[in-house]
């Protein structure tokens, strides 16, 4: 890992503020091609506020974004569009569209951005809402009649719709039970190596950060605290990230992921 | 731009090369439906070293090509693939074993059509029960708190007065003073030919304290504030906030509906008021403009025919009306379920059903005030 090749996304001295608050102040953060990218951090330090600068959604108040090499704030829509559709987002409460079913909500941007007729694109979507592990009859089913487990999924599914080179994640496996978690760490791994994705990763769950997770970013006091291989965040002198690492929950999936690797 | 992949078919062997990627899809397609009519999907003698480039996409037609069973057991035929390519192909062709499309039922225009027709009389017929309901639980829940003043929300029904009449106030004001010079200058046009014009100020003032100041009061508070109570709660529900409500052992019908309800029949009174003040400033104005009636003639003309007996009977309405408003804009907001498109359809029964009550009640008391010689 010594020779680093150009990053996907290069996040420099981000700063955000709502109002007085201050969220972040002096980030720096890199993707990196083909990588798994967690982001951990404490309740209100900011993660979700980063990825949603990163995509665009948020303005920052200063610093610089880099994706592909280009500044987002920058580009004028229709660029901006061509940038965005190589990066898939997967929304915290999944955001499917309510008035359309699963298939219609995969199938949409397929329809819009690539031009594929409707029975195609929904043929499509029935693929990668099956990859994403949902059952056949879950393609014509409506957001409002499905478990939250499902919804993840088929956000999921969406989020991959155009085969994206960038993946977003915010918090995946929240809201999961254990097996499908499991699950979806797996399914996260085979897709990233199949396709050569790269992942970037909000998270509270330390069995993914285990079992996924290529490095980690620590986001504290409104920067990254430290990014790096597991083994060398956890270690790091740092009370947070010392009772985060090495706290019963830290130790139980330390504990799991040797297991796992040894079996 | 890369080119979209090929399949070479040599007796019964293919050769499958070039990009199998999403932009090539539709071209792609066409190549694997004219092969597949030809050919049984069999793995033998299929090489896919060749590719260039693949994604889900190429490998759902690569499946499609195959079969997902086939798809699914790669590693024994193809063995000398890429081990990530693999992998995709092989967790598609797992993920899709079993899967066949789901069966859309067929089209029958007349049942469905019949069906259809069944279906809204009956949720007609469903709406207007539930709406009694609801109205019989409001009363009910109006009457076990109107003993218990510790129960009564001040706070929460001011706030809804400030929201629903004082705002409302200058639309209502301007709204009734344009119709207001409209009447006049219809009657005034009408009466012309009778040479009976001074009568305008008796129809505005007639028009106005009976019917059209309650009215149009009325109907702009649905529009305004019906949508806003059936939005407000229907966000709330779907936010299981309502759910919460109760778990904490409190009622939503005493929390949110009751002040709504109250705060409305104090709004519309006001409003009323203010709209027949504001209408009949409208027809003095055009009375004076084009017909040379002056302000104090207008007036004397009102205290000598117009009994305070019309006034009353419009007054009176106010509350009726605000309740079925009120009413029915709650009623909604409770109906919506989880989805976005729930919140417009019942943002717009709400406004659309209050409305249509506003005006039949109106219509049944102009009946009632007609035969009773009000």
């Amino acid at each position: 890992m010594s020779e680093m090749p150009p990053p996907l996304i290069r996040v420099r001295d981000l700063e955000n503020r709502f109002g007085r608050h201050v969220v972040h102040q002096g980030l720096d953060l890199e993707l990196y091609p083909g990588e798994v990218l967690g982001v951990v951090g404490g309740s209100g330090t900011g993660k979700s506020v980063l990825l949603r600068s990163i995509v665009g959604l948020h303005r920052p108040s200063a610093g610089r974004i880099e994706v592909f090499g280009e500044d987002l704030q920058r580009l004028s829509p229709r660029e901006r569009s061509r940038v965005e559709r190589r990066f898939g987002v997967l929304f915290q409460r999944g955001a499917l569209f309510t008035s359309l079913n699963l298939q219609e909500n995969v199938a949409l941007p397929l329809i819009e951005h690539i031009g594929l007729s409707r029975a195609d694109a929904e043929g499509l979507a029935r693929v990668k809402l099956a990859l994403a592990g949902l059952p056949a009859k879950a393609a014509i089913q409506y957001p409002a009649e499905l478990s939250g487990g499902m919804i993840k999924r088929a956000a999921l599914a969406r989020a991959l719709a155009l085969d994206p080179e960038v993946l977003f994640l915010d918090e995946p496996t929240a809201g999961l039970d254990p097996i499908g978690a499991a699950a979806f760490d797996q399914l996260l791994l085979t897709l990233r190596d199949a396709l050569g994705l790269s992942v970037f990763l909000v998270t509270h769950d330390l069995d993914t950060l285990y079992t996924a997770c290529d490095r980690v970013a620590v986001l504290a006091q409104g920067r990254v605290l430290v990014a790096g291989r597991l083994e060398s965040v956890a270690t790091t002198e740092d009370a947070w990230i010392h009772d985060y690492f090495h706290g019963p929950r830290g130790r139980a999936a330390e504990g799991a992921a040797r297991t796992a690797k040894e079996s | 731009m890369t080119e979209p992949g090929h399949i070479d078919q040599q007796d019964d062997h293919l050769a499958i090369s070039g990009d199998w990627i999403l932009p090539h899809y539709a071209t792609l397609k066409r190549r694997v439906e004219g092969l597949a009519k030809i050919r049984e999907p069999s793995p033998l003698g299929i090489d896919l070293s060749q590719i260039a480039d693949l994604d889900t996409a190429g490998a759902t037609l690569l499946m499609e090509l195959v079969g997902s069973e086939q798809l699914a057991a790669i590693d024994d035929w193809a063995p000398a693939l890429p081990a990530p390519r693999r992998a995709l192909l092989r967790t598609l062709g797992e993920a899709m074993v079993g899967h066949s499309p789901p069966a859309l039922r067929p089209a029958r225009p007349v049942r469905d059509f019949l069906a259809e027709t069944g279906q809204r009389v009956d949720g007609l017929w469903q709406q207007q029960r539930q709406l009694l309901g609801f109205i019989g639980l409001t009363l009910a829940t109006l009457a076990a708190t109107l003993w218990h003043p510790r129960r009564w929300r001040p706070t929460a029904v001011v706030a809804q007065v400030h929201q629903t009449g004082l705002n409302a106030l200058p639309i209502v004001a301007l709204l009734t003073f344009l119709v207001g010079a409209v009447v006049a200058f219809l009657g005034a046009t009408v009466l012309r030919d009778f040479g009976a014009t001074i009568y305008t100020v008796n129809l505005v003032a007639f028009a106005f304290l009976r019917e059209f100041g309650v009215l149009l009061a009325a109907i702009l508070l649905a529009g305004r504030t019906a949508s806003a109570f059936t939005a407000q709660l229907g966000a709330m529900k779907a936010n299981e906030e309502l759910d919460a409500i109760r778990t904490l052992g409190l009622d939503p019908m005493e929390l949110l509906v009751l002040p709504r309800v109250l705060a409305l029949m104090l709004t519309l009174p006001i409003l009323t008021f203010v709209g027949m003040l504001s209408g009949i400033l409208g027809g003095a104005l055009v009375c004076l403009v084009a017909l040379d009636i002056s302000a104090v003639q207008f007036v004397a003309i009102l205290e000598r025919d117009i009994a305070v007996q019309h006034f009353l009977v419009g007054i009176g309405k106010a509350p009726l009306f605000a309740f079925v408003v009120a009413v029915i804009g709650c009623l909604e907001g409770f109906k919506v379920s989880g989805s976005a498109q729930s919140v417009g359809e019942h943002t717009t029964s709400s406004v659309v059903q209050s409305i249509f009550m506003v005006i039949l009640l109106d219509a049944v008391a102009a009946l009632f005030c007609m035969e009773m010689g009000w």
